[in-house]
């Protein structure tokens, strides 16, 4: 049981590091869409292993399923919303950065 | 254990304050709406750590109307709040 909470409690590590890296990359990046880029990928990856941690954590099928049911939302809902911005600022005319 | 999902939900909630920053000063109008998209991802994270180091595993349906709303409001924002006024309407939906 131990080992079960010490394997969930890395997981949720590595999510919440995750995160940390996403928000630190719409703070720092450039661009709308080096912006995007860090937030609708970092983030969702760490909500999954957020997710994988608390399925282990739960002990419980019915749980896993609704918890990864929330994740497969979340994960469609953010790339086409990002795909939406990202296609409504290429056709405003907004420029992608460039290395200077 | 409760303990650790506790202080998870706590720096999860600290990076969503954060991000908040770029509502402030981001340059455009894109700008501030991704940061509303980190509350999106970032708030479905906090609610379910939040649900299971309080011992209320129901409030993941909290979290599932969070992500709902979170996809709604950026197809709002890009369908309806997003278009300059140059911009001719060759959409109709």
């Amino acid at each position: 049981m131990s080992l079960l909470n010490g394997a969930s409690a890395a997981l949720i590590t590595v999510g919440v590091v995750f995160f940390i890296a996403g928000t630190m990359g719409l703070l720092r990046f450039p661009d709308l869409f080096t912006r995007l880029h860090a937030l609708t990928k970092a983030d969702n990856l760490g909500l999954g292993f957020i997710v994988a941690g608390l399925a282990l954590y739960s002990g419980s099928w019915m749980v896993t399923i609704k918890l990864v049911l929330i994740w497969l939302l979340v994960m469609t809902s953010s790339a086409v919303a990002s795909h939406l911005i990202a296609q409504a600022a290429l056709r405003k005319g907004i420029k992608p950065w460039q290395a200077p | 254990m409760t303990t650790f999902l506790t202080a998870a939900s706590i720096i999860v909630l600290v990076t969503i304050a954060i991000g908040f920053v770029r509502v402030i000063r981001g340059p455009g109008k894109a700008d501030r709406l991704i940061a509303a998209q980190l509350f999106g991802t970032a708030g479905v994270a906090w609610i379910l750590l939040f649900a299971y180091a309080t011992g209320k595993p129901g409030l993941s349906d909290v979290a599932l109307v969070l992500a709902l709303l979170a996809a709604v409001s950026a197809i709002a924002f890009v369908k309806r709040a997003w278009k300059s006024a140059e911009e001719e309407p060759h959409e109709s939906a």
